[in-house]
């Protein structure tokens, strides 16, 4: 991994500029010009989608390394302003891009109060994920992955529900203690490499012995467990979705908690291989509980967001499984389940968002029968909760199954024979393909089927053309993703490649060498 | 016109149905009805037009073609590390004739449907899903790689649970389609692990030519590792048991009798349901190599077959009877293909399509005339005011019960012939369960003879026991169909003539079949087979006999004695073995019960009320600063955050 292309065009820093400059226009717009607010927001998000699609179409898929990267000085003591994309962050960044306009669209009816200090924290918000997806120096990441904390600390602190407080803080107070461990680690790290640079690629080449490892990736990977949400860090995710508004939710489940699991693909297990080998089956096993244990709980939800706040607990844990496996089409499978988790949980939070600037509800038994009186929102929920549930033929399935493949691949075909444990997650983890299709159905069932149990719901308006469009557009993406995922899948392919070359065989040196005793002795099947 | 390729005729095959369902589907509001119909029901034809035109030009060419097969790819579906899978339809005798099946019987279903559900408010969303089915089982059927055939095999799924659950404002019929769709993923979890062992234990390809191939080569694991080709089988049978409704799975079939009558005859009787037959007969190669789960599906399929035909005698709801009626002959089919009779048991797939399907759009023609009615004990006398629906239903009633020289008939025997004379070649399997499944499939034999007749005697024969009702004949596109499937049901079976010479169904098939045979040493000469439709023929005719003496002869009080001097079984058969119920109780119950302990108990009381808020709370606890820190004041919170960052960054330069 290196740097492959400079930019000519600074496309990387123009797109994370956009939203920016939109935040400082609204800044000077008069507080009760809630029309401009939203026009501003919505131009200066498609701007940098519109900008993003040139990294799309520059990115060359056949290279491994960083492209149009820009380094500049910056700060003193050798922190600079490196910003690079490489087939590990390209699908999270045009996510970003295209979730981020359409959220802001979905907001047009439900933020009414405070409009300009909401869209100025949403395009910082967005400045932030885009910097933290594209930084390639440390402190700068860092920066990043800070200030994005605080836009949606706000966003949910006071646009949210009755509890909102509670949860802000919660929420705040459970990212920051993992952050502080990892600024340590950074600070560490730099040290280590003689306090001359943060870049990241110095980064990867600073010598470390296992001892080292060990600490540097609990530092790291608890801020990034947190992120995730890894059970059980998880419980601050349902009462952030619960109470932030929906456009809270749908990015805080679209984006920001992939910045989780993009940071143990990006940081955690390339600068730490031989420690992820070590916690890689914990983590593993960590991430199967999730998938089991967040299935159950959502199935017991009667609130429709708690429901899907807790499906993401069971859909992040297949992409933690899957980045651990750390084979070729696990790692790529993981990669587009982010994508995949950010359009199909994104989706499922507008559709609660619609019924609740309806009814002013989230409970599932509010609703029932509404598919009859809303046809076409009935339409949308049945697609993209099949999305969810991995039906083939639609995104959700392509990952699953390159995930679960993976890891099957990596129990059974291991040169030192069959990896029980693993072959025990992978089982435990396919269970998740029957328990999604429980909760989801029954709850779809609940809210869309059956007679009409509550008069108002008798004449509730179908959706409208606004939230048909933001909608139609996710479905869109269900499709193409699911029947093309070669488009997707051929932007990653050499990125990983690069990384599992470098970082496999140490990886798993050390997890034969840590766990023996969950080793099997290969002589199961034979 | 210059003459399209076969690859071009099976795209569109393929896409047709898509194309009509994407189209009522999406413009469903603004469409008239009579371009519903013209799509809804020309793109089926469409599709079965462009099959019968590719099988037409491969016919000629097959001697030459290897495996007799002609593959058309029609994209590069996923290419990550190993797993390379393109999106490829593979048409050979099997797929051909199966596709014929499916868009023929398909096309008289959608044309049938015309009337059936002409007053329906949702007729383009009706027809969208019945498209939509049509185009996932046809990819089910072409599908090259396994995994092609999974698209279809889910997707076949998903419409089912949504033509199920078609009416869905009814609560009952949409937890039907509910119950129906995660039975099925129960056993498509048994169908996707088995393609991870096979894929990276065996180190299989999931391209079934490809798989074929390896299997043929005696080097690989395939015929070194037998154990794990036996799990891999079984597990791949998991998946067929939802699918094609055999025990344990089968609990979601007779519930799926909610849907519209000629959804439960396209999807619940022809075509879904067989698709696990289909699938082991499309790997017959890697079944013959073990004889255990071959046995086991022998077992469950000659078992099935029993068990619900016992349920089919005291069932009232005509569409019930017609359900077990289907899970008991999809045993049957599966008991085929479990002795290595994978001709015989695709032969019965088909001869079935034809008389179940035309059972159940006859009961649908009874029901629309009775309006709405379906206890068969209200009906009655429906012979001389139905007499289209009355003559296709007989033929039909006699194909399934086994009347000599109908289509039932051939197909069955053959089954049953296969299963007494089975014998693997690896002599594993004990002989005697050959005897066992006979005896299983003869006595279902007769079940079945009896529970058809009696549910035609009280449908059709007598006075008319309900008046409430005013019954008329059904419209043509609803008679037509049934007149086509009633004849089909008549004659497919010489298709089959059991003698070698004649059998052209073997012969057509035996690119496909051909190489298991060697695994399976047939023990029986024709005399016996001869023999055994004879006694076959005496079933079935005693079967009918005892439905005529106690339905319509002087034995009329004879079921009503039986119920009371045998109350325990009949209630046994009555409530169907409580199955439901004890799924209910030990599965769903228990299941449910953890959902909510570890909701309320693991995650709110002890992972975020102990571990985490517990923390938090101390701290407030201990120091005042906790509350005047958690006030809610954001920029205090912000501005907190800065000062820190700086006093940590400034530390360390």
């Amino acid at each position: 991994m290196g740097i492959e292309t400079r930019a000519i065009t600074p496309f990387l820093t123009l797109t994370m500029a956009l939203p920016l400059l939109g935040a400082l226009l609204l800044a000077m717009i008069p507080a009760d010009r809630a029309r401009a607010h939203r026009a501003v927001s919505l131009v200066a998000s498609l701007g940098a989608f519109l900008v993003s699609l040139s990294i799309w179409v520059n990115f060359n898929p056949a290279l491994a390394g960083f492209q149009l990267v820009e380094d500049h000085a910056w700060l003193a003591f050798g922190a600079r302003y490196t910003v690079g994309v490489d087939g590990i962050s390209l699908l999270l960044v045009m996510l970003t891009t295209l979730l981020t306009p359409l959220t802001i669209l979905s907001t047009f009816g439900a933020i009414q109060k405070r409009t300009r200090e909401f869209h100025i924290a949403f395009l910082v918000l967005e400045t932030s994920m885009l910097g933290t997806l594209l930084a390639m120096d440390m402190l700068l990441f860092f920066i990043f992955w800070e200030i994005m904390l605080v836009p949606m600390y706000l966003i949910i602190g006071i646009w949210g529900g009755e509890r909102r407080i509670y949860a802000a803080i919660k929420f705040f107070l459970y990212t920051t203690v993992g952050s502080v461990l990892m600024f340590a680690g950074i600070i560490y790290l730099y040290i280590q490499g003689g306090s001359t640079s943060f870049a990241y690629l110095d980064a990867l080449k600073t010598g470390l012995d296992l001892q080292q490892q060990m600490w540097l990736f609990a530092a790291f990977g608890l801020a990034f467990a947190i992120k995730v949400p890894l059970f059980p860090f998880h419980t601050w995710l349902p009462d952030a979705h619960v109470e932030a508004p929906t456009a809270g939710s749908v990015i805080l489940a679209g984006v920001l908690l992939k910045m989780g699991t993009y940071g143990f693909l990006r940081f955690a297990i390339p600068l730490f291989p031989n420690a992820a080998g070590v916690f890689g089956l914990p983590i593993m096993l960590l991430a199967v509980v999730g998938i089991v244990y967040g299935s159950f709980v959502a199935w017991a939800q009667d609130d429709v967001k708690k429901l899907v706040a807790y499906s993401s607990v069971a859909h992040l844990g297949f992409v933690m499984l899957g980045m651990f496996a750390l084979t070729a089409e696990a790692v790529q499978g993981s990669i587009l389940q982010m994508v995949n988790h950010g359009v199909s949980t994104g989706g499922l939070f507008l559709l609660v968002g619609v019924l609740y600037e309806r009814r002013h509800t989230r409970l599932i038994a509010a609703y029932g029968g509404i598919a009859k009186p809303m046809k076409v929102f009935a339409f949308f929920m049945v697609v993209i909760t099949l999305s969810s549930i991995g039906l083939p033929g639609t995104n959700g399935f392509v990952g699953e199954f390159l995930i679960l493949a993976g890891t099957f691949r990596e129990a059974l075909s291991s040169p030192g024979g069959i990896n029980t444990s693993l072959l025990v997650m992978g089982i435990v983890a396919s269970t998740g393909v029957v328990l999604g299709a429980i909760y989801m159905l029954t709850m779809v069932r609940k809210v869309l089927f059956g007679p009409i149990t509550h008069e108002e719901n008798r004449n509730l308006p179908d959706v409208t053309f606004r939230e048909g469009f933001i909608l139609g557009i996710l479905v869109v993406l269900v499709f193409w993703i699911g029947v093309f995922p070669n488009v997707f899948l051929s932007r990653t392919s050499a990125s990983v490649g690069a990384l599992i070359d470098t970082c496999k065989g140490r990886m798993v040196e050390h997890r034969l060498a840590a766990l023996p005793a969950l080793r099997s002795d290969g002589e199961v099947y034979r | 016109m210059p003459t399209p390729s076969i690859e071009t005729l099976l795209t569109v095959v393929v896409l047709a149905p898509l194309v009509g369902a994407a189209f009522n589907g999406l413009l469903s509001g603004m469409l008239k009805r009579s371009t519903v119909t013209l799509v809804g029901v020309g793109a089926p034809v469409v599709a079965f037009g462009a099959a019968l035109w590719a099988v037409l030009l491969w016919l000629p060419l097959r001697e030459s073609l290897p495996d007799a097969s002609v593959t058309a790819v029609l994209l590069q579906w996923i290419s990550s590390g190993p797993v390379n899978v393109d999106l490829a339809l593979y048409l050979d005798p099997l797929s051909a004739v199966v596709i014929l099946i499916v868009t023929g019987i398909g096309s008289l279903i959608h044309l049938y449907s015309v009337g059936y559900m002409h007053d329906d408010p949702s007729y383009a969303r009706y027809f969208s899903h019945l498209n939509m089915f049509t185009f996932a089982m046809l990819l089910l059927v072409l599908g090259r790689s396994l995994l092609v055939l999974f698209v279809g095999w889910e997707g076949v799924g998903l419409c089912s649970y949504l033509l199920i659950g078609f009416w869905f404002t009814d609560m009952d019929k949409a937890i039907a389609g509910k119950k129906a769709f995660i039975v099925n993923r129960i056993g498509d979890f048994g169908f996707l692990l088995a393609l991870f062992f096979l894929m990276f234990h065996l180190k299989g390809s999931l391209d079934v030519p490809t798989l074929r191939a390896a299997v043929a080569d005696p080097t690989t694991a395939f015929n070194t590792d037998n154990a794990m080709v036996t799990l891999v089988t079984l597990l791949l049978f998991v998946g067929a048991t939802g699918k094609s409704a055999q025990i344990p799975l089968y609990v979601w079939l007779p519930d799926a009798m909610a849907g519209p009558t000629p959804v439960s005859a396209l999807i619940h009787a022809a075509t879904m349901v067989t698709a696990g037959v289909y699938m082991i007969a499309r790997l017959n190669f890697l079944y013959v190599l073990a004889p255990w789960s071959m046995a086991v599906v022998a077992s469950v399929g000659a078992a099935t077959a029993l068990f619900a035909a016992s349920i089919g005698l005291v069932q009232n709801d005509i569409k019930k009877v017609l359900a077990y009626s289907t899970v008991s002959q999809l045993g049957y089919m599966v008991l085929g293909v479990g002795v290595g009779a994978f001709g015989a048991g695709v032969f019965h797939l088909m001869t079935h399509a034809f008389f179940k399907a035309c059972l159940f759009l006859g009961a649908g023609s009874v029901i629309h005339a009775m309006h709405g009615e379906q206890d068969i004990q209200k009906m009655g006398g429906l012979a001389g005011k139905m007499p289209f629906t009355r003559w296709t239903f007989l033929v039909a009633t006699m194909a399934i019960a086994g009347v000599p020289l109908l289509s039932g008939f051939f197909s069955k025997d053959e089954i049953l012939f296969k299963a007494l004379t089975y014998h693997h070649a690896s002599g594993v399997v004990p002989e005697w369960l050959s005897v066992v499944w006979f005896a299983m499939a003869l006595g279902a034999a007769l079940m079945t003879a009896l529970y058809m007749f009696r549910l035609y005697f009280l449908t059709f024969s007598g006075e008319q026991r309900d008046h409430h009702a005013h019954p008329h004949e059904s419209p043509a596109t609803m008679t037509i169909p049934l007149i086509v499937l009633a004849a089909g049901a008549a004659v497919v079976g010489y298709v089959g003539l059991p003698d070698p010479s004649l059998n052209l169904w073997e012969h057509f098939l035996e690119p496909v079949f051909g190489g298991s045979e060697e695994a399976i040493h047939a023990t029986g000469s024709h005399g016996l087979e001869l023999a055994l439709m004879g006694v076959s023929s005496l079933v079935a005719l005693t079967g009918i006999g005892l439905a005529w003496w106690m339905y319509r002869g002087a034995g009329r009080e004879v079921p009503g004695r039986l119920a009371t001097s045998f109350a325990g079984m009949h209630k046994v058969l009555w409530n169907k073995y409580w199955v439901d119920e004890a799924y209910d109780l030990l599965i769903v119950r228990p299941l449910k019960a953890i959902a909510h302990f570890t909701w309320k108990w693991i995650d709110a009381g002890l992972v975020d009320g102990v571990l985490v808020n517990g923390p938090a709370r101390l701290i407030s606890a201990v120091g005042g600063a906790g509350r005047r820190l958690a006030n809610g004041d954001v920029q205090a919170y912000a501005a907190a955050l800065a000062v820190g960052l700086a006093v940590i960054v400034f530390l360390f330069m």
